[in-house]
C-alpha cells in the first residue's frame, strides 16, 4: 500500500488547458554543450555568491566558482571544463532586461570533472551536511530556489512528522517533473531518504495530480521499493486532483496533510516541510554522487515543432536551447516558467539557471494580447479563484491607488502570484501586475526606511561622541593648565636648586637613545609593496607623489590648525 | 420647569464628571509630534533644509517655524506625508532649498586623496574611514547621500554617483493602461 | 507586452450582463402574457433612452464609446427599471428615470463599476417621490388590450378601466386607514391556490424571475448567499408575524411572492457593484435588505420598499464588507482580514 487515501481541499483554483501532452510523448534528452556558458553569479534566493575564479583561469566540471556569501546563499559551480573568458555583467535571464555578474566559460569540450566524493551524511553533523549541501549549490528547483541546506532543519522539535515531496506540477505547458518521475523514481526516492534523514521525518507523502498517470505509477514502484527497505509504509503517493494551483507549496500541504501553513511562518514548526522532486534527485546526486547542481531538466514548449525535455547544462544559452526543438516561425517572444507565472525574457540570449523549469516559446496567436482592460465591476471571481482566500479585488483597488498600507491590510504578501485572478477576471484586469508592482513599492520602501533608521542611529550617535569628545577635551585642557601652573613652580623652585644631578643627565641619555631607535627602526619599515617596483610603478608612485605634494601646498589654507 | 433644569443640570454633572475620570483614567501617552515628523524625514543629515540634521527641522517644523517643504531628498512623496500628518496643505519643493535628486552615494576618487579628513569631520553618519594622510574610503552602504563631505575637500577628489538599478532591486512598473482615455483619470 | 498569467479565461463583461438580460426574459414573457405588451414597450424606450444617455456621457467623459456600450450594463439598469415602473408609466417619467440612473447614479459617480447606488432603485426611489401617484398606477391583470396601454403611454392618459391598485398597495392601504376595520384575508382573499396568492398574475411574473434566478445560479454568475439570505429572512420575518396576528400581517407566501421580491431577490439585491462581496457580507446585506423591505412594505407610505431597502444598505456595504473579511489562508481561526 503506497497509495494515499486521505485528502483535503484547497478552496479557489482554476483548470486552465494543460497543454502537456505535446513534451512528454519523448525521453529526456542531453541538450548539447554550446559554444560559450555564461553562468550568473547569483541564481538562488539570499546574498549574491564571490566569485572564485578569474579570466584566463581553467576549471573543470563542478568546480565552484561562486563561493556562498553566508549561510543565506547558495554556491555556483562551472557546468563544464573550459577555459573562464570573463566574469563580466551580462543580461540576466529576468523580466528587468538588466545584468549582473557572470561567469562566461569556453567550454574545452572534454566534460573533465573535479574528484568526486560522496559524503556521508551519516555520520557528519547536520550543521557538517548543510554545509556541505550550501556547497554543493543545491536549491529548490521548483522555481523559488530557496537554498535547500536552510530548509533541511528540523526547526523546533527536531523531527517532522511530514515530509511532502512536490510532483505536483500544476502550470500548464510544464512537464519536467513528470518525466523525471517516469525515469528516474529511484533516485528520486533516494533523495528522499537522505531528507527525512536530516530532518527526522515520520511519512513521506509525495503529491503528483492526478493527469500523470504514468509518473504516479512509477513512483509508486519505487515507493514501494524504499518501503521494504524501510520495513515500514512511510513512503506514500497522493494521486491530488487536477487543478491549478494544486503545486503550490501551501496548497499541497494543505491537500496532502490537511495543514495550512500561515505566510511569513516555517513550515517545520508545524511539522511538515515541501521539496520539489527535481530537489529531491539534486540532493541525491550531491549527497551519494559527489556532484553538485550543475543541470537540471528543463521542458521547452509552446510554440515549437517538436516539445521536449532536456537535461540542461545552467549556462546554455536558451536560444541555442530552443533551436533543438523547432521553434515555428511567428514564434515572438520567450517565457521562463509556464502560462500562468512564467516571465517574459529580455531576450533570447539570457542562459538557462537553476529557477529554469521550462522555456516556453511564446507567439501572439499562442497567447494573444488581452483585450481591453475594463473596470472592475465586484463580481468576486477573483475572490472564488484565489487558492490562498483573498480579496483580490480590493487588493487591486488599493495596489492601483497606491495605498499600499491598506493593500498590505488585506494580506497582500499572502497572495503567491499564481495568476488564478486575472485569469477568470471577466474585466480582464492585469491583477497581478498590481501585486507585484504594490509589493515591489512596500520592499523598496522597507528597504529605505532601514537605511534612514540606520542613518538616524548613527547620527544621534555622532552627536553623543561630539559631545563626549568636547568634554573630554575641557577636561583635559583643565588638567593641562593646573599642571603647567604647577609645573612653573616647580620650575621656579629648580632655579633655586644647584645644576644637575648624574642621575638624570643618565635618564637623559636614555631618551635621546630611545628616540635614536625609533627613528632607524623607522626608517627601516618600509610599506612592502612599495619593494621591487617595476621602473614604470616607480615612475607611477613618483609622479603621484609629486602631484600629491603639489596639491597637499594648495590645500595648506584650508588645512585646520592642528589641535 | 425646575424640574427639567435640575435633571439637565444634574445630568451635566455627571456628564462631565464621567467624562473628566475617563480622560484622566485613559490617558494616552502620546508620541510626540517631533517623533512622527522625524519618522518621515529621510535622515540624510543634509541640511539643505537650512536646519543642521533631520531632527532640527522636525522640530521646526512640529513648532509651526519651519514650512514642511523644505526637504529635497525627502522629495514630493515626503510633503505629502507631512502634509497628511499636519493636515497642513501639501505645498510643491521650495526652489531654494534644492531639487529632487536620484538618490546618490558620494565615492573618493582614491588617487586624488590627499588624506586630509576634512571630509570625515563633515560626513554627518560616520560613513566616511581614514586617518590623517591616509587615503579616505566611503562605506557605500552607510552613505546617505547628503552631500555634505562634497565642499569641504580641498582637491575635489569626491563625485556623487546615482545609485543605478539592479536585479535585486528593479521594481515592477505601475501597471499601464491599454486605453488611454481613462489614464487621464488614473493619473 | 503583457506579463503573466499569458492565458485568459474567455470571460467577459458583456458575457456577464448578456446573460443576465436572458434570465429576465422569462418574467418579461409572463409578465407581458398577464398584464399586456405595455411592459414591452417600457422596456423599448428604457432601453434606448440608456444607451443614448451612456453614449452621451461616455462621450463627455473621453471614454471609448464602443467598448463600454457594448458591456451591456447600461441595457441591464435600463430593463431593471423598466420592470419595476408601472406598464403604464407615461414615457417621460421612465425616460427620467433612466436619465437619472445612468447620469447620475452611474456616471457622475464614476461610471461602471464605481457606483456606490443601484442605478435602477436610485431611479425608483426618485421617481416615487417625485411622482408618488404616477407610479401607483398600475395595469389590471387580465387586462391586455394594447391601445389603451400605448394611449396611456404615449397620449392621453384615461385610466380608469386600466389601472388597479397592486396587492401591496391594497393592502396597505386597507390595513392602515384607521377607520378601516379591514384583515388581511378581507383584502387578498382566502383563495391560497397558486395564482391568487401574491395577487393575481403576479406570483405568476415571480415565478418567471426565479427561473431567471435559477439560470444566473446555474452559470455562477450570482452565489445562492444573496437570494437565500434575502428570501430566507422575508419568510421568517412574515411568518412569524403572520403567526402572530393573521389579521393585521399577511404572510410569507404573499410577501415572496408579490411586488418585487422575487426580482430583487435574484436580479436587484445581487448587482456586484453596489452591494457586499464576502460570503458573510452577502448574507448580512440581503437579509438587512429583506427587514428593511418588510419594515417599509408594512409601516411605510410607499407601496413597495425594496428600493429604499437596497438604497439603505447601498451606504452600509463597505462596512459590512470591512467587517466580514474571509479568514486567509492559514490564518484561519484567527483574526483575518483588517478591522
Amino acid at each position: 500500500m503506497t497509495a494515499l487515501q486521505r485528502l483535503f481541499k484547497f478552496n479557489g483554483g482554476v483548470k486552465p488547458a494543460y497543454n502537456k501532452e505535446a513534451s512528454t510523448g519523448l525521453p529526456i534528452a542531453v541538450a548539447p554543450t554550446p559554444t560559450l556558458l555564461v553562468i550568473p553569479l547569483h541564481q538562488s534566493i539570499g546574498g549574491p555568491p564571490r566569485p572564485l575564479v578569474k579570466a584566463g583561469e581553467r576549471v573543470l566540471k563542478g568546480q565552484r566558482i561562486g563561493d556562498a556569501d553566508g549561510n543565506v546563499s547558495s554556491a555556483v559551480h562551472a557546468s563544464t571544463s573550459g577555459t573562464v573568458v570573463a566574469v563580466e555583467m551580462r543580461l540576466m535571464p529576468h523580466t528587468s532586461g538588466l545584468s549582473a555578474m557572470c561567469v562566461v566559460i569556453e567550454p574545452d569540450g572534454r566534460n573533465e570533472w573535479i574528484p568526486r566524493q560522496p559524503f556521508d551524511f551519516r555520520s557528519a553533523s547536520p550543521a557538517a551536511s548543510r554545509d556541505f549541501l550550501r556547497d554543493a549549490g543545491v536549491v529548490g528547483l521548483g522555481g523559488a530556489v530557496f537554498p535547500s541546506h536552510l530548509k533541511l532543519n528540523a526547526g523546533k522539535q527536531g523531527k517532522l512528522d511530514v515530509l511532502v515531496l512536490n510532483g505536483a506540477e500544476c502550470e500548464p505547458f510544464i512537464t519536467c517533473d513528470d518525466v523525471l518521475m517516469r525515469e528516474r523514481p529511484e533516485e528520486i526516492i533516494k533523495g528522499a531518504v537522505i531528507m527525512r534523514e536530516m530532518l527526522s521525518a515520520g511519512e513521506v507523502l509525495i503529491g503528483i495530480e492526478d493527469n500523470k498517470p504514468a509518473a504516479i505509477a512509477a513512483m509508486e514502484i519505487a515507493a514501494r521499493a524504499a518501503n521494504r527497505v524501510a520495513g515500514a509504509n512511510v513512503y506514500k503517493v497522493g494521486s491530488v486532483p487536477t487543478r491549478y494551483p494544486a503545486g503550490g507549496a501551501k496548497q499541497l500541504i494543505r491537500v496532502l496533510t490537511g495543514i495550512e501553513v500561515p505566510h511569513g511562518e516555517r513550515s517545520t514548526d508545524y511539522g511538515v516541510q515541501c521539496f520539489n522532486v527535481g530537489t529531491a534527485y539534486a540532493i541525491h546526486e550531491a549527497i551519494e554522487l559527489g556532484q553538485p547542481l550543475i543541470s537540471r531538466i528543463v521542458t521547452v514548449a509552446g510554440n515549437v515543432g517538436q516539445a521536449r525535455n532536456y537535461e540542461v547544462l545552467f549556462g546554455t544559452p536558451m536560444k541555442d536551447l530552443v533551436a533543438l526543438c523547432a521553434p515555428l516561425p511567428d514564434s515572438d517572444r520567450l517565457i521562463m516558467g509556464g502560462p500562468m507565472m512564467g516571465f517574459r525574457m529580455p531576450g533570447d540570449d539570457v542562459p538557462v539557471v537553476k529557477a529554469t523549469n521550462c522555456v516556453l516559446v511564446g507567439s501572439t496567436a499562442l497567447f494573444p494580447p488581452p483585450p481591453p482592460e475594463m473596470p472592475c465591476i465586484r463580481c468576486g471571481e477573483c475572490a472564488k479563484a484565489c487558492p490562498a482566500d483573498l480579496q483580490p479585488f480590493e487588493m487591486y483597488w488599493f495596489s492601483r491607488a497606491k495605498i499600499f498600507g491598506k493593500a498590505q491590510e488585506y494580506n497582500l504578501f499572502d497572495c503567491i502570484e499564481c495568476g488564478c485572478c486575472a485569469y477568470v477576471c471577466p474585466s480582464r484586469i492585469p491583477l497581478v501586475d498590481y501585486y507585484r508592482f504594490a509589493k515591489s513599492e512596500i520592499w523598496a520602501r522597507e528597504v529605505e526606511k532601514e537605511a534612514a533608521d540606520v542613518a538616524r542611529d548613527r547620527y544621534e550617535f555622532r552627536l553623543l561622541r561630539e559631545e563626549r569628545e568636547k568634554q573630554e577635551k575641557a577636561a583635559k585642557l583643565a588638567a593641562k593648565t593646573a599642571a603647567g601652573r604647577e609645573k612653573a613652580a616647580a620650575a621656579l623652585a629648580e632655579a633655586a636648586k644647584p645644576a644637575a644631578t648624574p642621575e638624570e643627565d643618565a635618564k637623559k641619555a636614555l631618551i635621546a637613545a630611545a628616540l635614536e631607535r625609533a627613528r632607524t627602526e623607522k626608517a627601516r619599515v618600509h610599506p612592502e609593496n612599495t619593494a621591487d617596483l617595476t621602473p614604470e610603478q616607480q615612475a607611477e608612485v613618483t609622479a603621484i607623489e609629486a602631484r600629491r605634494a603639489e596639491i597637499r601646498e594648495m590645500a595648506k589654507p584650508h588645512l585646520r590648525p592642528d589641535d | 420647569m425646575l424640574e427639567a433644569l435640575l435633571v439637565m443640570a444634574l445630568g451635566a454633572v455627571v456628564l462631565g464628571a464621567a467624562l473628566g475620570y475617563a480622560a484622566v483614567r485613559f490617558r494616552v501617552e502620546g508620541d510626540p509630534l517631533v517623533e512622527k515628523i522625524d519618522a518621515i524625514l529621510p535622515q540624510t543629515q543634509c541640511g539643505q533644509c537650512g536646519f543642521p540634521g533631520c531632527k532640527p527641522y522636525a522640530t521646526a517644523i512640529a513648532k509651526g517655524e519651519a514650512e514642511i517643504n523644505q526637504c529635497p531628498p525627502g522629495g514630493e512623496e515626503g510633503i505629502h506625508k507631512l502634509a497628511d500628518l499636519l493636515g497642513r496643505e501639501f505645498k510643491p519643493l521650495s526652489a531654494e532649498h534644492g531639487i529632487e535628486k536620484p538618490k546618490s552615494v558620494a565615492v573618493i576618487d582614491e588617487q586624488a586623496c590627499i588624506g586630509c579628513t576634512l571630509c570625515i569631520q563633515a560626513c554627518p553618519v560616520d560613513a566616511i574611514v581614514g586617518a590623517a594622510k591616509q587615503m579616505h574610503t566611503i562605506v557605500a552602504k552607510q552613505c546617505t547621500g547628503c552631500e555634505l563631505c562634497l565642499p569641504p575637500c580641498p582637491v575635489d577628489c569626491i563625485s556623487m554617483q546615482p545609485i543605478g538599478e539592479s536585479v535585486e532591486s528593479w521594481k515592477w512598473k505601475y501597471p499601464v493602461f491599454k486605453i488611454n482615455p481613462t489614464q487621464r483619470e488614473a493619473a | 507586452m503583457n506579463n503573466s498569467p499569458y492565458f485568459l479565461q474567455p470571460a467577459s463583461v458583456q458575457s456577464v450582463m448578456l446573460r443576465v438580460l436572458l434570465a429576465l426574459l422569462p418574467g418579461i414573457a409572463v409578465y407581458a402574457w398577464f398584464f399586456g405588451g405595455a411592459v414591452l414597450v417600457q422596456i423599448v424606450l428604457a432601453s434606448i433612452t440608456a444607451l443614448a444617455a451612456e453614449a452621451a456621457m461616455l462621450k463627455a467623459r473621453g471614454k471609448p464609446l464602443m467598448m463600454f456600450l457594448g458591456d451591456g450594463s447600461a441595457l441591464v439598469t435600463a430593463w431593471l427599471i423598466a420592470l419595476t415602473f408601472p406598464p403604464i408609466a407615461p414615457w417621460w417619467l421612465t425616460v427620467i428615470g433612466v436619465l437619472a440612473a445612468i447620469v447620475i447614479a452611474k456616471h457622475l459617480y464614476g461610471g461602471l463599476g464605481q457606483n456606490p447606488f443601484n442605478p435602477a432603485m436610485v431611479a425608483f426611489a426618485l421617481m416615487i417621490v417625485a411622482y408618488p401617484s404616477l407610479m401607483s398606477q398600475w395595469s389590471a391583470a387580465g387586462f391586455t388590450d394594447f391601445a389603451p396601454q400605448w394611449n396611456a403611454i404615449f397620449g392621453t392618459r384615461q385610466l380608469d378601466a386600466l389601472t388597479m391598485a397592486t396587492p401591496l398597495d391594497a393592502l396597505r392601504t386597507a390595513l392602515h386607514t384607521p377607520e378601516a376595520r379591514a384583515t388581511v384575508a378581507g383584502v387578498l382573499g382566502n383563495d391560497a391556490s397558486f395564482g391568487n396568492i401574491g395577487g393575481k398574475g403576479w406570483e405568476w411574473v415571480a415565478a418567471g424571475y426565479f427561473i431567471g434566478g435559477l439560470y444566473l445560479l446555474q452559470q455562477r454568475i450570482i452565489t445562492w448567499h444573496m437570494p437565500a439570505a434575502f428570501l430566507a429572512t422575508l419568510f421568517v420575518i412574515t411568518g412569524g408575524f403572520a403567526l402572530y396576528d393573521p389579521g393585521r400581517f399577511a404572510g410569507p407566501g404573499f410577501h415572496l411572492f408579490t411586488g418585487g421580491a422575487m426580482l430583487g431577490a435574484f436580479f436587484i439585491v445581487t448587482d456586484p457593484v453596489s452591494g457586499c462581496t464576502t460570503p458573510r457580507g452577502k448574507l448580512i446585506f440581503a437579509a438587512g435588505i429583506a427587514l428593511l423591505t418588510w419594515i417599509i412594505r408594512t409601516f411605510g407610505a410607499y407601496p413597495d420598499g425594496i428600493a429604499f431597502a437596497v438604497l439603505l444598505m447601498n451606504i452600509a456595504a463597505p462596512l459590512i464588507d470591512m467587517y466580514t473579511q474571509p479568514p486567509v489562508f492559514g490564518h484561519k481561526g484567527k483574526k483575518g482580514g483588517s478591522a
